[in-house]
């Protein structure tokens, strides 16, 4: 539900691994006295509500992915029959493909473009506050109500065919939305525009405990601005290319609000992707079950992007101090 | 080392031209917005209108029109939910948080990674068993009934903030006031939390942000009901006003209006808040 969780767990996990001997300290003392052991008392209704909340329902959507569920009355047991459906529809297999392709994009870009600005408003610069908080605006906003700025800018005598007609390239006139190809990447400019901002947030957060004395010394023995980059503050701020990678993976993947305000999956199909085909599914078509097996797909491809990507970022030579 | 140059002025200029063009959607929503119909067709998209015009939102907004019971309606609905839902989590999120961090046994330990885990835990995959949960319960098309879903849903990552933060709290605070002869919940409400309105800005922040502008929770949940969420109604209504722009951009900015004003107030935080994964 959550398209923002600004979070990047097991840093902080091993972050409380970490600081475990130091708590043990004041345990000694503390610890011992019956009041302090009734805190812990205190999560158990938070608990409760979580383990009904999310885990019961987590566990009872992965069973129901295995039956032919309607959402009302009985089910029977069907294996893997849904996800052989799946994986021998075309538009389903292209909802995969779709996911996958944009939540690689919506990374790759957001990435790159949050990162320059980040090092662009990060010193130096008289408006950088002000640009900082234009440029983070978007991220507030509702994505559906972004997305239907976009649908008119990306509309046939829209802005954007207007300003190409003014620059006199009528020849990239395009219906934009109306093209399987373009279409997606419509979506996709949509959801980079909106979070270009959150991105830069979080490099401009991790550049800030880049030591300058550091770069400085590198500048003093040479290194350009290319090299200081590689070599000196990506290395320095690798928690946050972590952080920020596994958010973006994660959202992109779920994409939904966008499709469904500028292209409602279409033209024919093309724009689908596995969010929006779960909630066809199950909420229009009333195919619990195979919704269901839709979601469990799109869950373990969640978990299994974010694990690898985890794996990837992770820094081996220091254990997570930066976190 | 960094003096201001003419290349930082280049860069300066290059930046600021940069955000111009990323804003420019924003440009568009407004002019566009205070167009008479006649005046879309006759003015080019990117300039102002020739008669600036508040009728559209008059259209929209006029308690004679059929639109505004909609849009009041669900002003009405995303305020009460949102508002119900940073009550429930801040509530929720503080006591569970207080409980894992001071309590000192190894099952808080351990529940502290359920709630750590259920953060990543895709929602698509529980989202549909609650649905239907609720309905048996009642639950769908309720506000009380959003805002018990929200809690629960967005609880690990109220828990997660509140606890860093809980973390950085010295223990002597607690020991001054349970010396002064302090209950445990005297203790937590009048010495802990009060401490805490950072982190309880954090969480209202994050939480209030994600359950106003949620879109699929509610779509599946409240459409079709009278108690539909402003994204819901909006999405209803650029069903039906096929390519008016005006009037579309009218409410998509009535609906922007009030997370803008609070951004504009406390943009510092709301800006804290979201890189607050990496600062501890």
């Amino acid at each position: 539900m959550s398209a923002t969780t600004p979070v990047e767990p097991s840093q902080h996990a091993r972050h409380d691994v970490e600081a475990q001997p130091r708590r043990g300290r004041h345990q000694d003392r503390a610890a011992r006295t019956p009041r302090h052991i009734g805190l812990g008392w205190w999560a158990l209704p938070g608990v409760a509500v979580v383990l009904a909340l999310v885990y019961l329902p987590t566990v009872m959507g992965g069973f129901y992915a295995f039956t032919d569920w309607k959402g009302i009355g009985g089910w029977h047991w069907v294996g893997l029959e849904n996800f052989r459906k799946i994986f021998q529809d075309e538009e389903l297999l292209g909802s995969l493909r779709n996911t996958v392709l944009l939540a690689v994009g919506f990374v790759v870009l957001t990435n790159v473009f949050g990162l320059l600005l980040a090092l662009a408003l990060n010193r130096g610069l008289k408006t950088r506050y002000l640009l900082r908080t234009l440029v983070f605006m978007p991220v507030v906003l509702a994505p559906i109500a972004v997305s239907y700025v976009w649908s008119f800018m990306f509309a046939f005598d829209g802005p954007l065919n207007q300003a190409l007609a003014w620059a006199h390239l009528d020849g990239l006139q395009r219906d934009w939305l109306a093209d399987p190809t373009l279409a997606k990447l419509c979506v996709l400019t949509v959801m980079v525009w909106q979070n270009i901002g959150f991105v830069m947030v979080i490099y401009l957060a991790g550049l800030a405990s880049v030591p300058v004395d550091l770069e400085e010394a590198a500048a003093l023995d040479g290194a350009g601005k290319f090299n200081r980059l590689v070599h000196v503050i990506l290395p320095s701020i690798r928690p946050a290319v972590g952080i920020a990678t596994t958010l973006m993976l994660i959202q992109g993947l779920r994409v939904f609000d966008q499709i469904m305000a500028l292209t409602g999956g279409g033209p024919s199909g093309a724009t689908q992707t596995l969010a929006t085909e779960i909630y066809q599914q199950t909420i229009v078509f009333g195919k619990f079950g195979f919704g269901a097996a839709l979601a469990l797909l799109l869950s373990v491809l969640i978990l299994v992007a974010s694990g690898l990507q985890q794996a990837a970022t992770r820094d081996r030579d220091r254990p997570a101090k930066g976190a | 080392m960094f003096r201001y140059t003419k290349r930082t002025l280049v860069l300066e200029i290059f930046t600021i031209l940069v955000a111009l063009v990323l804003l420019t959607p924003f440009w568009i929503l407004i002019v566009t917005s205070l167009k008479s119909g006649q005046d879309i067709l006759t003015t080019p998209a990117f300039a102002p209108p020739k008669s600036p015009t508040l009728d559209n939102f008059k259209t929209l907004l006029s308690p004679s029109g059929t639109a505004s019971d909609q849009i009041v309606s669900g002003l009405k609905s995303s305020a009460i939910i949102t508002a119900g839902s940073i009550i429930g989590l801040v509530v929720f999120g503080s006591v569970t948080a207080y409980g894992l961090v001071r309590g000192k046994s190894r099952w808080t330990t351990r529940s502290y990674f359920l709630f750590l885990i259920a953060i990543i835990l895709p929602t698509q995959l529980g989202v549909l068993p609650l649905y239907v949960e609720a309905r048996k319960l009642g639950l769908v098309g309720s506000e009380i009934g959003m805002i018990i879903i929200y809690t629960g849903v967005l609880l690990p990552l109220s828990v997660f903030l509140y606890a860093g933060f809980f973390r950085t709290l010295p223990p002597e605070y607690e020991e001054a006031a349970r010396i002064d002869g302090a209950s445990p919940v005297q203790t937590f409400v009048r010495v802990v939390f009060p401490l805490m309105a950072p982190a309880t800005g954090t969480v209202s922040i994050l939480a209030g942000l994600i359950v106003w502008n949620d879109f699929f929770t509610p779509l599946i949940f409240l459409n079709g009901t009278d108690k539909q969420t402003l994204p819901v109604v909006m999405y209803n209504f650029v069903g039906a006003l096929v390519s008016q722009w005006n009037l579309i951009f009218a409410i998509v900015l009535i609906s922007m209006v009030p997370i803008l004003a609070f951004y504009v107030i406390a943009q510092k935080k709301f800006i804290q808040g979201f890189s607050g994964g990496i600062k501890t």
